[in-house]
């Protein structure tokens, strides 16, 4: 069975590539079955959606556009 | 339409400065980075076509002048190592010896991005969090998740190996994602 280890190095190659189907599978298995990584997951997909964002968002908090 | 580039360009020169010095990591280069952009958005102000694409597309012109940039100090003898930076034991202490999450490190639930995207607090933790990236390891997410470049493109750019590419971009993350739970995440429960 996968371990979370593995798991999280699946699920940061799938940001930048696709996983081959058996990668695929197994990693599938074990997101169904692990709440820990299926939250690392979201955090993944957080980061990118963050960093393809980022330049539009102002630190400077009068910024209303 | 009218242009409003000179406004736009004032508007957000902080904001292609904190970009800029963000992936270059050096004042100096980010500043000529800068500089050089406003130079060519200026010159080439008939090209776009209105006040809400301007942003976007002055931020083009930037990452271009970053990436070449980068290149030219990419071919400096600076031979960075990637496994000094982040061993490969890096984060081993997040899992036990079955490779599982350790009840402590376990992540936590981050909610709706969108709603912490709204806070201006959190770019600054998130811009702090990048800038802790030890330099090599920062340089290949940048170009990654700033710059637009697939994985591919970067190990040919940095002379890297493709394995090598994702394990780096694997660490990042990894860094990354520790320093946002302890600096933003945990505090907000």
């Amino acid at each position: 069975m996968l371990s979370c280890k593995d798991a999280t190095e699946l699920m940061s190659q799938r940001q930048d590539q696709p996983l081959g189907l058996m990668a695929q599978i197994r990693l599938q298995l074990h997101l169904a079955m692990c709440v820990g990584c299926r939250r690392f997951d979201q955090q993944m997909n957080f980061l990118r959606q963050a960093t393809s964002c980022r330049e539009g968002k102002s630190q400077e908090p009068q910024d209303t556009l | 339409m009218e242009s409003h580039l000179p406004e736009v360009l004032a508007g957000i020169r902080n904001d292609l400065l904190r970009f800029a010095r963000l992936q270059l990591r050096d004042d100096a280069a980010a500043e000529d980075a800068v500089q050089e952009t406003l130079v060519a958005a200026i010159e080439a102000a008939g090209k776009f076509a209105g006040q809400s694409q301007a942003k976007t597309w002055v931020f083009a012109i930037l990452k271009n002048k970053i990436i070449d940039s980068m290149r030219r100090r990419a071919r400096e003898p600076n031979i960075g190592s990637y496994d000094e930076e982040f061993p490969a034991s890096a984060f081993d202490s997040l899992f036990n010896e079955r490779l599982h999450w350790n009840a402590a490190e376990r992540p936590s639930d981050w909610g709706d991005p969108a709603q912490t995207f709204e806070d201006a607090q959190f770019w600054q933790v998130f811009d702090a969090c990048l800038d802790r990236l030890p330099p090599n390891t920062g340089r290949v997410f940048m170009m990654r998740e700033f710059l637009g470049f697939d994985t591919s493109e970067i190990c040919k750019e940095l002379s890297i190996s493709p394995s090598n590419c994702w394990v780096v971009l694997h660490r990042a993350r990894m860094a990354l994602r520790l320093c946002l739970e302890s600096q933003w995440f945990q505090g907000r429960k």
